[in-house]
């Protein structure tokens, strides 16, 4: 579990919003210039600081999506109801409004393209983010790198970045995604329909022996449950990297 | 006046901050659990504790040996690095001091190691004088292996990774080392009263 020494003091830094994006009716994506910004691995995240008038602070974390040699840095936020910093970045904020962030942070949770494949990548709701910013960047990179997403959602319409996900399996590149859908369904839906479990994850991941790189993000119990899964499947616990999505405080 | 996060409000203000919460967290009531890879489960036939590196005589114990010591009941307030803070959490183990009685050592530093193999590096003065414990139990209930039981360390006035989970052991050090988190540039100290998230806060 050794990682490379980062020893580089994180300043806070002043974002501008350029774009944003609703990915789905509670998600939405925002697009940042940050000046000055060091550049980040596929998997990292930033914390986030908010402040009013009178001086009260709020801070939060959010795994970047985009990929590290994207222009803008892309946070996708989803938003909670009774939370107080996703409903702000989720609503109220606009395009040229100001923020303040520092990173990257973390470097255990993250894929390169050296460290090649297969992947094996387990998402739940908007813990799609980190593992985004990693098929964005093995997209961009030369040769095909076996890759399967399984992706566990409440429904076709909470599904963040479908419509991408869809064009980068039609590239042909070797991406397989396996949507599962854990409330509702359209009428006919084709796919899985329950929540992420053992005999699905020995359905769609490589078998041990193969030695998958595998990366799970989503809340608690779907991280504690299928990183257990995987393990009793004979994964190497060594080969398994998890990161966690709550509805905390949000 | 600095940065202002336009239109932003966050929470009602209309009672003072808790001053038992410290700066850039705020409070929450259930229990999050955040962990680097999937959660260890080791038997407790296999389970031991050790006190070594720097040190005289090394030290173990058994599981059964370890929870025949004399325990604590202790209720202290946690912060993680992720921003939220419990307040009031209530657990039983053995103080650190109780394991370190009878240790020789010149050694100033700690290194926590686990199953799993996630390690974290903490001053000895900072799990010695009633400061730490190795905490078996949460609420009165045996602490859950998502929370890091069997057993895990417990030091509440640091940020809450250097608490490691699925603890085996205190590795005496002459010299600090980075642990897990510390390499990836979380703080070598992580005190939350000084924000000492990162390396350079």
């Amino acid at each position: 579990m050794a990682g490379t020494a980062l020893q580089r003091r994180l300043i806070w830094r002043t974002a501008e919003v350029v774009d944003l994006i609703d990915e789905t009716p509670r998600a939405r994506s925002l697009a940042l210039a940050v000046p000055g910004w060091p550049g980040q691995l596929a998997g990292q995240h930033v914390d986030v600081r908010l402040t009013a008038e009178d001086g009260y602070q709020a801070e939060r974390s959010y795994s970047i999506a985009s990929a590290p040699a994207g222009e803008l840095l892309t946070l996708t936020v989803e938003r909670l109801d009774d939370g107080e910093v996703s409903p702000y970045l989720a609503g109220e904020l606009r395009a040229g409004d100001k923020l303040e962030l520092r990173g990257p942070i973390g470097g255990y949770f993250v894929w390169e393209v050296a460290l090649g494949g297969p992947l094996l990548l387990v998402a739940g709701g908007s813990g799609i983010c980190p593992l985004m910013a990693m098929l964005r960047l093995r997209q961009a990179a030369a040769g095909a790198i076996a890759t399967r997403l399984l992706y566990s959602s409440r429904s076709l319409e909470d599904v963040i970045f479908r419509d991408e996900l869809d064009r980068l399996v039609a590239t042909g590149s070797g991406l397989e995604v396996i949507h599962t859908l854990t409330r509702s369904v359209p009428e006919g839906w084709p796919g899985l329909h329950r929540r992420i479990d053992t005999a699905m994850l020995s359905a769609i991941a490589w078998p041990p022996a193969e030695r998958p790189l595998i990366f799970i993000c989503g809340p608690t119990p779907l991280v504690e449950s299928a990183a257990g899964s995987l393990v009793n499947l004979g994964h190497e616990p060594a080969r398994i990297k998890t990161e966690r999505f709550g509805p905390t405080g949000g | 006046m600095g940065f202002v996060s336009r239109a932003f409000q966050g929470r009602p203000r209309d009672q003072p901050r808790d001053a038992r919460l410290p700066p850039g967290q705020y409070l929450v009531r259930d229990f999050p659990v955040l962990s680097a890879g999937p959660t260890p489960h080791t038997s407790l036939d296999e389970w031991s504790f050790s006190i070594e590196g720097e040190v005289d005589a090394e030290k173990h114990w058994s599981w059964e040996e370890l929870r025949a010591l004399r325990s604590e009941t202790v209720t202290r307030d946690i912060h993680c690095v992720t921003e939220w803070s419990k307040l009031d959490t209530t657990w039983e183990g053995i103080s650190v001091d109780t394991l370190l009685e009878g240790v020789e050592t010149a050694a100033d530093y700690v290194m926590a190691f686990c199953d799993g193999g996630y390690t974290t590096n903490l001053p000895l003065d900072d799990v010695t004088g009633g400061k730490a414990w190795i905490a078996f139990a949460f609420d009165g209930q045996p602490l859950e292996s998502q929370h890091g039981g069997p057993a895990r360390l417990l030091v509440p006035h640091l940020y809450f990774w250097k608490s490691a989970k699925w603890v085996r052991g205190l590795r005496l050090m002459n010299e600090d080392s980075p642990g897990f988190w510390e390499t990836y540039g979380y703080h070598m100290y992580g005190d939350p009263w000084q924000e000492q998230r990162y390396s350079g806060d």
